[in-house]
């Protein structure tokens, strides 16, 4: 138990020192805004995998709630006068509320059925968002007010390059956190036999209802970061691509695994960024990439990694 | 006066009725056992008693309290608790951990607190962790307890089963085949844990092959035979029913062994 306890604390030190210390090694403000494209992609991601990892749910229409979380401090301050801040909350809190109601009905569903109903979920927030160009601007996008707290003005890559690592060091906090309690094992049972699970008192309706509107208010905070980071919305952000990038971070870093999440996140992300001088074909060397790590480390880059080292050091 | 009882109780699929109107009660304390060839519908009777499955037919009563149709964890919660004959052991956690599983109802389990890891958490884990491995010393798992529950054997995936059912402080204890896979002293040692556990007054209802246990600790049993009812009570008397020995052997087989 112990071991567990520092175990959470040594994690949460590498990455607040990772955080602290690559900014050391970026030459210019790009790399800081690429570096906070990872954190917020890994906020969202590891929210993903206490539904996917943990709970053993899919949802392929996750970035309907990052879509949401973007769009509410996008139209939120715009529209309807409401501080940005505030805004970020009732994204969240709308982003939870829809995961509960849409998730009563479909989470009954199970493996390719739930994963269809997610996805109908997605293709039909991002509908919305498109077709609703009074208050989204449409396809074309809208753009969000500067985020301001206590008079800061929230601006800048650098700056945001902070506040987006602050963010992901307390997801990724609360997602340790999770791991080792009744809930957290309540989910992780109902993933490895349901009915073993409501044997024993888990009531497994509710359980993975809780496990879904953990990972949409996930996805929802950090759709509002990446809009305030960006100062501008599209709807690719809540498409049906996104949520492919955001469950192939969440496979290719590892299931079920919080460090897993934040490396696929930084490979998913930084790989197309480095792969631009090959040109044309950038998207053919990603897919390969993917798939060859997929080949070679099957339970994802972390818990591969991981396994091979317990492994080497055990003989 | 019975804690768990069923009443005629039934259920087909596509036409095949798979037990047909089946009574049982035991009492708090009393070991009963269900035997019968295999297809006899044992399993089939756990399931609609534990709320895997709901009847069509018939009722269940547990203390006193009509929960026919009730979901499992309902039932649970009522203090009803069952292992699995092919074993539902959650793999990807630890021995340990299955068992902490096993105490989910004993356990405050809010979200907020969870994902905030307030100190009462960590308390509740460390207690809830130090019951589980007491759980697993009483099976015989006590060095397994870090052990990823999907490389155990399969005789230590039944007992440990038998401490995650046990970690629900149950009042009614269903379990299916415990001493499959299990050796001779395994075997012995399972038959020591299910008295241990009914002299404490739990109401055990055992589905079990060998014989040899059955008749040992059996307060009554219950022969099935294609679902329905074959022949009701103690060792004794089921061991001489001629009906049962046919059930087993075939009329060939009953006849010699009424012969020796």
């Amino acid at each position: 138990m112990r071991a567990l306890v520092n175990q959470r604390f040594v994690t949460l030190a590498i990455l607040a020192v990772v955080i602290a210390v690559l900014p050391l090694a970026f030459p210019s403000s790009y790399y800081f805004r690429v570096a906070s494209l990872v954190w917020v992609s890994a906020l969202a991601a590891i929210g993903l995998n206490i539904l996917m990892g943990q709970a053993g749910q899919v949802s392929l229409g996750h970035a309907a709630f990052f879509g949401i979380g973007a769009y509410a401090v996008a139209i939120g301050p715009t529209h309807l006068g409401i501080p940005p801040w505030a805004a970020l909350l009732f994204g969240a809190l709308l982003s939870g509320v829809l995961a509960y109601l849409v998730g009563r009905p479909i989470l009954r569903l199970k493996g390719h059925y739930l994963a269809i109903a997610t996805l109908g979920l997605g293709v039909l927030v991002a509908l919305v968002i498109t077709t609703e160009s009074r208050w989204t601007g449409g396809p074309d996008g809208m753009p969000v007010e500067r985020l301001t707290l206590f008079g800061w003005r929230v601006s800048g890559s650098y700056t945001w390059y902070w506040v987006t690592g602050g963010l992901l060091l307390i997801g990724t906090w609360i997602a340790l956190n999770l791991d080792e309690t009744p809930t957290g094992r309540a989910f992780r049972a109902l993933h490895d036999s349901e009915v073993a699970a409501q044997v024993v008192g888990v009531d497994v309706a509710r359980f993975k209802l809780q496990a879904f509107v953990i990972a949409a208010i996930y996805a929802s905070l950090a759709g509002s970061a990446l809009a305030f980071m960006n100062g501008f919305i599209n709807p690719d952000q809540a498409g049906f691509l996104h949520s492919v990038e955001l469950v192939t971070i969440v496979v290719l870093g590892g299931l079920g695994s919080v460090v897993g999440s934040i490396v696929g996140a930084a490979v998913l992300v930084t790989l197309p960024q480095a792969l631009t001088v090959f040109q044309e074909y950038e998207h053919l060397l990603l897919g390969l990439i993917i798939i060859v790590a997929m080949i070679f480390m099957r339970n994802g880059i972390v818990p591969s990694l991981s396994n091979l080292l317990l492994r080497r050091a055990r003989s | 006066m019975s804690i768990l009882k069923a009443t005629d109780v039934g259920i087909s699929f596509g036409g095949v009725k798979a037990v047909d109107g089946v009574s049982f009660s035991v009492n708090p304390g009393q070991i009963l056992s269900i035997i019968g060839p295999n297809g006899a519908g044992k399993t089939t009777l756990f399931n609609i008693v534990s709320g895997v499955y709901v009847a069509s037919r018939g009722s269940i009563h547990l203390a006193d309290e009509d929960v026919t149709g009730l979901a499992p964890h309902k039932l649970a919660a009522r203090g009803l608790s069952r292992t699995f004959q092919n074993l539902q052991i959650f793999q990807r956690m630890t021995a340990c951990e299955n068992v902490m599983v096993g105490r989910h109802l004993r356990e405050k389990c809010s979200l907020l607190p969870a994902l905030f890891r307030t100190p009462s958490v960590t308390r509740q884990n460390r207690e809830t962790r130090a019951a589980s491995l007491a759980l697993l010393a009483e099976v015989g798992l006590k060095d397994a307890a870090d052990t990823p529950a999907g490389s155990l054997p399969y005789g230590a995936c039944k007992r440990l089963e038998i401490a995650r059912a046990l970690a629900a402080e149950p009042r009614v204890l269903l379990l299916d085949e415990p001493a499959a896979g299990c050796n001779a002293v395994e075997t012995e040692e399972i038959d020591h844990l299910i008295k241990q556990v009914a002299d404490r007054g739990v109401a055990v209802v055992l589905v079990e092959h060998d014989m040899k246990l059955v008749m040992k600790i059996s307060d009554r049993i219950l022969v099935l035979e294609r679902g329905r009812p074959l022949a009701e009570g103690t060792p004794r008397e089921v061991r001489d029913d001629p009906r049962v020995l046919e059930a087993y052997l075939g009329q060939h087989g009953a006849r010699e062994a009424a012969r020796a």
